[in-house]
């Protein structure tokens, strides 16, 4: 009993105080929607005029055909035009998206929760938690659709599948960062493991838990939209491979645009929260 | 040690011995240890890095569990966490998610009890955090992280506090400050103190009774008496009295580093160290 203690250690690195785990130093994340100056946005805003200025100019000169790349401004129009044709199709894969990452997330974070834990149990389970996450879970979905045919089943799972396993790796590390003062701070005034957990593990882990959320979320996007165009009449994935098979490049770039604003949408999301719970750490 | 006294000691420290388990074999922290802590006294535990000052006071606080001896509060065998003993930490050790209302809650939200709003208002006047109560812990000096700290471990109104060197990050003009902050305190209250330290200096201004430990394996070496009358003023750590006092402490833990390891004293019977 009395040799399980830990020699009583206060140094920051064994704590894991300075790792950076927060949203805002994701570094692949570094250029979102941080907190910009009026100028900085100028500049942002005068470059994406340049640009799309540029390549709309550039491909009017040059006589470049629809089918190979459409004017920004037809993309634009057709995004209006067609978008009582597409709405629907983006209910059906947020429908997806949101089931499927509700699903896996709930599982992911349980799993984290539990299996952190049992530090034995966790050895013997890292090898097949990383195959998991690193097959594309996108190659299960014909699989999935013999079995459960063209409806939203395949799909939600599809993206269950692939938000789960992303959710646990980042929220295991959250709950790993064991900060042996602060457990002993709670157990001083006999705090019991189910308070330790609640009150010092998951908030220490949440930052990570986020970053796991944020991650998971946009590889489900991934996820069912890649189910989306393998098979079944609906979808913005359906619609992808429809406007393609019928050179609509004008309505396919339209879809194009309303997915990049659903990735941002999700990051943006991530971002406040973690702005708002979790921004003690930076 | 020459106290013979009748009553029960507050602390009772009974040949307290400590084995970590490490990767590299056991490590015997603490050798026999053994000293009384009287009510309302001020005790600080001074000795060399590693000495096993932070294992004794763990001990005391019932977070760890010894290998041999015992602990008595009040007469009984400390086995685990008590409601009356305090703890501040090193480095503050506040909640960096907590504001500091919600960190000095955190105790009785553990317990499931209401906070004695009153006690922490005087509390918190006390150490001059006065309307400091919606800052986070990174928004704070050191200093005030600290003071927090000291108002979260008094809000339960323990009869003892343990202090786990408190104040070894912050710089000697705020040491000094809390120092006279923790000698106030403790007129206003009375609290038993256990206080460690790696400052002499500290440990004289604020003790009744400076202990020295002994390099690992941690092993009382002396027990000095402390007379000088309270409230103590910066002056009296100018007099030749403390002067005098400090060396000697001093002789006693760089002499102890100097010296070879003393063969003679035998380890306790339980305890094997394997290479």
């Amino acid at each position: 009993m009395s040799g399980g203690d830990a020699i009583p250690e206060f140094s920051k690195a064994k704590s894991g105080d300075g790792q950076d785990v927060s949203l805002t130093n994701l570094s692949a994340f570094a250029s979102g929607p941080g907190i910009k100056s009026g100028g900085e946005v100028a500049a942002i805003l005068a470059v994406a005029v340049v640009i799309i200025g540029g390549i709309e100019l550039a491909l009017r000169v040059f006589h470049v055909p629809q089918y190979i790349m459409p004017p920004p401004s037809s993309i634009v129009y057709a995004l209006f035009d067609e978008f009582p044709l597409i709405a629907p199709h983006l209910g059906y894969t947020l429908v997806e998206l949101v089931s499927g990452f509700a699903i896996g997330a709930v599982v992911g974070l349980v799993m984290a929760a539990v299996i952190t834990q049992f530090p034995f149990a966790e050895k013997i389970v890292a090898p097949y938690i990383l195959i998991l996450v690193t097959t594309p879970m996108l190659a299960l979905v014909p699989l999935l659709i013999l079995r459960f045919g063209f409806g939203y089943t395949p799909r939600i799972i599809a993206v269950a599948l692939a938000a789960g396993p992303m959710v646990m790796i980042n929220a295991a590390t959250g709950f790993r960062r064991v900060d042996s003062a602060k457990i002993a701070l709670a157990r001083s005034y006999g705090a019991s493991t189910l308070q330790i957990f609640w009150k010092i593990r998951a908030p220490m882990a949440l930052p990570m838990i986020l970053v796991g959320l944020m991650i998971g979320a946009i590889f489900g996007l991934l996820t069912a939209v890649g189910a989306e165009m393998v098979g079944g009449g609906f979808g913005l994935g359906n619609r992808l491979t429809s406007y393609s098979s019928m050179i609509q490049m004008p309505q396919f770039f339209a879809v194009v645009l309303i997915l990049s604003t659903l990735g941002i949408l999700i990051y943006v999301l991530f971002f406040l929260i973690g702005k708002k719970w979790a921004s003690w750490e930076t | 040690m020459s106290t013979a006294s009748a009553r029960t000691p507050k602390l009772g420290v009974q040949a307290a011995t400590k084995v970590y388990q490490t990767g590299s074999g056991d490590l015997l922290a603490l050798d026999r240890c053994s000293l009384d802590v009287q009510s309302n006294e001020i005790v600080s535990i001074v000795g060399p890095s590693g000495c096993g000052k932070t294992t004794l006071l763990w001990s005391m606080s019932g977070l760890h569990r010894l290998t041999g001896g015992s602990i008595l509060l009040d007469g009984k065998e400390i086995t685990g966490p008590r409601p009356e003993i305090g703890i501040v930490f090193q480095e503050a050790n506040l909640l960096p998610w907590r504001n500091l209302d919600a960190n000095i809650n955190f105790p009785f939200e553990i317990k499931g009890e209401k906070p004695d709003r009153a006690w922490i208002a005087h509390l918190l006047n006390r150490v001059g955090l006065d309307g400091f109560g919606g800052k986070f812990p990174r928004e704070l000096s050191g200093g005030m992280q600290q003071r927090a700290a000291i108002v979260r471990a008094l809000a339960l109104k323990p009869s003892v506090l343990l202090m786990d060197e408190p104040f070894g990050a912050l710089d000697s003009f705020t040491r000094e400050e809390m120092n006279r902050l923790v000698e106030e305190i403790w007129l206003d209250t009375k609290t038993t103190i256990v206080f460690i330290t790696h400052s002499i200096e500290e440990a004289i201004f604020l003790s009744d009774r400076v202990v020295v430990l002994t390099t690992r394996p941690g092993h009382v070496a002396k027990i000095y008496d402390v007379p000088f009358q309270r409230p103590r003023s910066l002056e009296i750590m100018a007099t030749k009295e403390v002067f005098d006092l400090t060396n000697k402490i001093k002789m006693d833990i760089v002499g102890e580093r100097v010296r070879p390891k003393t063969p003679e004293r035998p380890s306790a019977e339980i305890v094997r160290i394997r290479p």
